[in-house]
């Protein structure tokens, strides 16, 4: 199968401080990527990168072989093709949650309102919150908020779907219920780039582990269980090593 | 008091206040659709319209809509520039309102967290869809309480209309006076009339703040 992202020699600074250093990587339709690496180690930059949210130096990225430039008009077709779910629960504070997820596929891609409501309805049912529809998000949990996050991006029918540390600010019973969407997600045969802390989740979900440093891409391997329990590289070792208890 | 000469003033008094009352709300339509406009090139950094818009600002805030008043109306003739006493009401009101009115909608726009409107762009919306869906009905349930306080201020603001001769309810309470001397009657209904004007206004004003503020969704 071909390639829908397409990174060459990404380059990625903000004044002199070089965030992203010629980073490659390709990503194969129905692929479940998983970026992990320490904090500011330039992973969520990455995401951003992908879908025009930042500028970038050098390099070129193609989604559907279309090069991503956030300046140009072609970026908001391209947004389309990409969703994307945020750290911080991102949803739209005064509509509802059926409004939050039909907006875009109403405004942006003129589906009738109806039949987005059809389809939102069905896939708030799949993951558990069709009966909140109704609900302001300040009356969900964090959780439902990136669960209902999750379908507001599907609902645009997205190529592929980022995902930016969607568990970091959740409490601990809470982490469950958004993998387990994210987990269903992959096996349904969704491409997903995913960057998160959740190494069981990270081996439970990745067609491919790709470890960022610094900045750079130290390690990439599709041997998932391999690089979890043996790295091949020391700077892996020692990130893999801080998430250990003896 | 003598109740039959306020009954009489009466009718005086109800024109009055319809006059200001006119000129006050469409000032205050002018004044918002500045400040909604302004607001939004500051909030877009359109280059040079920034600048001008500041200078318009600082030059509207801090000098008194009297001193305005008077230059749009005895001034501007002078440049050949003629301008009715009811639009130069509207005018003075607009400008000074726009001004206002475009810190307190600036300051909203800019109290919403980027995140908002890079999830929206995210989901391959525009600029102008994220600003008008997202952006904009947020950021003006938080500049409710700032919107009203400056409709009120600039309500009370049209008592300097009298000095362009517009008979507004400044205007005929003094005219009264100068006229029959009953000084205590003109001015208790004067009280009374600016009393009918704004509270309901006020009220009108608390009623929606609760309604559409946006910490209230849901409840």
């Amino acid at each position: 199968m071909g390639e829908l992202v397409k990174v060459k020699h990404l380059h990625k600074e903000y004044g002199r401080n070089v965030v992203l250093k010629d980073i490659d990587l390709s990503v194969k339709k129905g692929e479940v990527v998983v970026i992990i690496g320490p904090s500011g180690c330039g992973k969520s930059t990455f995401l951003r990168c992908l879908n025009g949210l930042e500028e970038i130096q050098g390099g070129v990225i193609t989604v559907d072989g279309l090069p991503v430039e956030p300046d140009k008009k072609d970026i908001t077709k391209i947004r389309q093709k990409i969703g994307m779910v945020f750290q911080s629960y991102d949803l739209f504070p005064h509509k509802t949650v059926l409004e939050n997820v039909v907006l875009a596929p109403v405004k942006v891609q003129k589906r009738y309102k109806d039949d987005a409501i059809r389809e939102a309805l069905v896939l708030l049912d799949k993951v558990g919150l069709a009966d909140k529809k109704d609900y302001y998000p300040r009356q969900l949990s964090g959780g439902q908020k990136q669960r209902v996050a999750i379908v507001r991006a599907l609902l645009m029918h997205p190529e592929v779907i980022l995902f930016d540390e969607v568990t970091a600010a959740l409490d601990p019973e809470m982490v469950h219920e958004v993998l387990q969407t994210m987990l269903d997600l992959a096996r349904s045969g969704s491409t997903m780039i995913i960057v998160t802390h959740e190494m069981a989740f990270a081996k439970a979900v990745a067609d491919r582990i790709v470890f960022f440093d610094q900045g750079e891409i130290v390690e990439e391997t599709t041997d998932v269980k391999g690089f979890f329990e043996n790295p091949s590289t020391d700077r892996a070792k020692r990130f893999l090593k801080t998430f250990a208890y003896e | 008091m003598d109740i039959e000469v306020i009954r009489s003033y009466i009718p005086l008094y109800n024109e009055a206040l319809l006059l200001t009352f006119k000129i006050g709300m469409l000032g205050i339509l002018t004044a918002f659709i500045i400040g909604l406009s302004g607001a939004a090139a500051l909030y877009f950094k359109v280059p040079v319209i920034g600048k001008i818009l500041t200078a318009y600002i600082e030059l509207f805030r801090n000098t008194p809509l009297l001193v305005q008043l008077f230059f749009i109306y005895f001034a501007l003739p002078k440049l050949g520039i003629r301008i009715s006493a009811q639009t130069c009401g509207i005018m003075g009101l607009g400008l000074i309102g726009g001004a206002y009115m475009i810190e307190t909608m600036r300051s909203g726009l800019e109290s919403i967290d980027i995140i908002q409107s890079e999830s929206a762009l995210s989901l391959g919306m525009s600029k102008g869809q994220v600003f008008w869906n997202i952006i904009l009905p947020q950021a003006i349930s938080i500049s409710i309480p700032g919107i009203m306080a400056n409709v009120i201020f600039l309500l009370k603001e049209t008592s300097v209309f009298s000095t362009i001769s517009l008979m507004d309810l400044m205007f005929t309470a003094k005219d009264l006076i100068g006229m029959y001397a009953k000084t205590i009657e003109c001015l208790f209904l004067l009280v009374v009339y600016y009393l009918i004007m704004l509270l309901p206004v006020s009220i009108l004003g608390s009623v929606v703040e609760r309604r559409v503020r946006y910490a209230g969704f849901g409840d």
